[in-house]
């Protein structure tokens, strides 16, 4: 296959990840009707996820700003194909809001160049070749969800935004902080300036910094972007954001957002695993997962809002992942990266059936909705199918990255594998609980067809089956790879 | 000179944990933005020092914005919004003014015990200011937790984000794209706090966040 025709193109396809939403946004918000502009949405976000399917096959050289390497284009591709099914969901569901009338016209227009900003800063945060840069991109991202959580404008949402945004900034601006003393940690050795906030010259020297800054810029960093990923004690912010806001930003937060701010962790896990004197990042990321998997297990069990369900399932399921980065090691991080990639797929399949349900049935609260599948079979199914699959059962892809995980722990450290797999079985009784009250019995509500777009839905899920059959060779191989990075 | 250029140099960044301390006891609203104003005074000096002894004139530009927009600008508009709102009397605060600065602090003591420590071999000026930048950063959290008030819980943050420019322009060479994009993400947070602010009074006549729970989706 020759390829050689893309480095001729006037621009490079690193660069058209970025123009692409970026242009799109400003139209989006000068186009009028929403039909025309939920369409524009789709076309911008799959034209999005194939600039960044061309990054597979050939790869920019590393500039100043931005660079490509293996760990951030799994990141870049997951995210966009879950924006680009995420937009076509939400072309469906924004008519309903429309008709309804909980969102005007104007507001639309503003949701939409938000949706594209979004996917902007998201791809700008994981492209960045620059702390600094990255942390922006982050902040910015944080800005852009915290407007769209408040969209309706209701008490709720007015206070989950709040929570939101007080809580987000207080994690970006201990962040930050974490970046001026990596910053201060890379001065000596690399010299003044620009080049000693470049990632591809940090990561090179880590070796010679001084360990001491670079432990309590650690603490600092995990702890800023950590609350962002929605880790306990931090995650006060994110089953509010995801049961307030409208629900395609709910799949987009728990689908990638959180993923974008367990990149920025990952990232500077490297930089400390690179220096030998400093201390291991691990096991401070492995408590926090731990305790994010335990807390958010019990917690299941007392949610009375679906999304509220959804999202305390995704501060589980983040800790998972953040508990098998910090266990390191090359099964593990592959564990982890499968989980990762399965959970965004999953759970924002989820928030796809969710939203509709939610929709027919005018309420989000667990106690008025029955019956489900007698109701509405195929959204039904398509819950209980994805519920399933959250909740790690065979033969679905993240039973295979869990076992993964539960055994490499067991062979490794045999007494943390015991919290793990009680924080497992904890979560999973809390959603079979839920399920059958959701999904069986004699259905409640309005029993109204739904307009609904299956596509993005089983799309994702026939994904996630398929994953637990068969995982084609090459993306083993790539995820091997990216694992052995990780360290 | 060179003694007498770190002395203003930590004068200065200590002042700023000084009114850090003023900002905790401030009980009433306009105290509170006063002293935030001040605040953000120290601050401008503190940065134009940096600007004038690492003879960096780049850094002129960020103690010109913390001048005219946290100064000035951002006091006055609050200011205003709070006699729009008419919520000027007093802040009600979580827990009373002593245990809070006895917190305050153990939150300094804390962050001098880290800082100088880990960052033992950097040039003094950097170390010493590391240790008061973290010093503000963990008292604006602290004023954050302590009020329940949504405009005080601002002035806390603020308080915080002047802290991180403290760090960032103590850290000697630091390209400039941060700071700006620090200056800019607070105007930015500004102008997101002031739509929400307008937003709370339509929707609850109060901008006690207190008020903002009672509306809870769901009880614990």
């Amino acid at each position: 296959m020759n390829l050689g025709f893309l480095s001729s193109l006037p621009f490079q396809p690193v660069t058209a990840v970025l123009v692409i939403p970026g242009t799109a946004a400003i139209l989006l918000m000068l186009l009028p009707g929403y039909r025309l502009t939920a369409r524009l949405n789709v076309i911008a976000a799959l034209l999005t996820f194939f600039a960044a399917l061309t990054l597979l096959v050939e790869r920019p050289p590393h500039g100043v700003y931005l660079f490509v390497d293996d760990l951030n284009i799994v990141f870049v591709v997951l995210g966009t194909f879950v924006g680009f099914t995420t937009s076509a969901f939400s072309a469906s569901y924004i008519g309903h809001e429309i008709e309804i009338g909980r969102l005007t016209p104007t507001n639309l227009r503003f949701y939409h160049a938000m949706y594209q900003v979004l996917m902007f800063s998201m791809n700008l945060a994981l492209l960045a070749n620059n702390i600094g840069l990255m942390w922006v991109a982050i902040e910015f991202a944080t800005l852009t969800t915290v407007l769209m959580v408040g969209i309706y404008r209701t008490h709720e949402a007015l206070e989950a935004a709040w929570k939101y945004f007080i809580l987000g900034s207080v994690g970006i601006a201990l962040a930050l902080f974490g970046t001026i003393l990596v910053y201060m940690a890379a001065r000596p050795v690399i010299g003044e300036g620009q080049d000693a906030m470049v990632w591809t010259a940090l990561i090179e020297r880590a070796r010679d910094f001084k360990s001491e800054l670079l432990n309590v810029a650690f603490v600092f960093l995990m702890l800023g972007y950590g609350t962002k990923v929605g880790l306990a004690p931090l995650h006060a912010w994110l089953p509010d954001a995801h049961a307030e806001g409208p629900t395609p930003i709910s799949a987009v937060l728990s689908g990638l957002l959180l993923n974008v701010a367990l990149y920025a962790v990952l990232r500077f896990k490297m930089l400390l695993a690179a220096n030998p004197a400093a201390i291991a990042p691990g096991p401070l990321m492995a408590t926090l997962g731990l305790v994010s998997l335990l807390f958010a297990g019990f917690m299941l069990y007392r949610r009375r809002d679906i999304k509220r369900l959804f999202a305390y399932s995704s501060i589980e399921h983040m800790g998972i992942i953040t508990f098998a980065f910090g266990m390191g090691g090359p099964l593990a991080n592959f564990a982890g990266l499968l989980h990762m990639t399965m959970h965004s797929l999953t759970k924002s399949a989820i928030f796809f059936a969710v939203g509709h349900i939610a929709q027919v049935k005018g309420t989000q609260k667990l106690s008025d909705i029955r019956g489900l599948t007698e109701s509405h079979p195929v959204l039904g199914w398509g819950l209980v199918l994805g519920v399933v699959a959250i909740a790690g059962l065979p033969p679905l892809g993240i039973f295979m990255s869990e076992f993964l995980l539960v055994s490499s722990t067991f062979a490794r450290a045999p007494l943390l594998a015991i919290p793990l797999v009680f924080g497992l079985l904890v979560a999973f009784g809390a959603l079979m609980l839920r399920l059958t009250d959701v999904a069986f019995g004699k259905p409640t509500g309005s029993m109204a067809a739904v307009e609904a777009s299956y596509i993005p839905l089983f799309a994702h899920l026939l994904l996630v089956l398929s994953a637990g059959f068969y995982l084609p060779g090459p993306l083993v191989v790539w995820f091997q790879n990216v694992a052995r990075l990780l360290g | 000179m060179a003694r007498s250029v770190l002395d203003i140099a930590h004068m200065l960044a200590g002042g700023l944990v000084l009114v850090s301390f003023m900002l905790l006891y401030q009980v009433r609203m306009f105290g509170l933005l006063n002293v935030f104003a001040l605040h953000a005074l120290v601050l401008s000096l503190s940065v134009a020092w940096q600007a004038f002894s690492q003879n960096a004139p780049h850094l002129y530009i960020t103690a010109t914005i913390a001048l005219v927009l946290k100064a000035i600008i951002i006091p006055v508009a609050l200011h205003r919004v709070v006699l729009k709102l008419g919520i000027h009397r007093s802040i009600e605060t979580v827990g009373g003014i002593g245990p809070t600065m006895l917190a305050g602090m153990g939150l300094v003591a804390l962050s001098m015990v880290v800082m100088l420590r880990a960052a033992a071999e950097a040039d003094p000026l950097a170390r010493e200011d590391l240790a008061f930048a973290l010093s503000v950063v963990l008292l604006g959290l602290l004023v954050m937790v302590t009020r329940r008030n949504a405009v005080s819980q601002i002035v806390g943050f603020m308080s915080l984000e002047n802290g991180l420019i403290l760090a960032a322009t103590g850290a000697k060479g630091m390209p400039l794209v941060v700071e700006i994009s620090v200056a800019f993400s607070v105007l930015v947070a500004f102008i997101v706090i002031g739509v929400f602010l307008f937003r709370i009074r339509e929707r609850f006549d109060t901008v006690d966040v207190q008020a903002l729970d009672d509306f809870r989706g769901e009880r614990r």
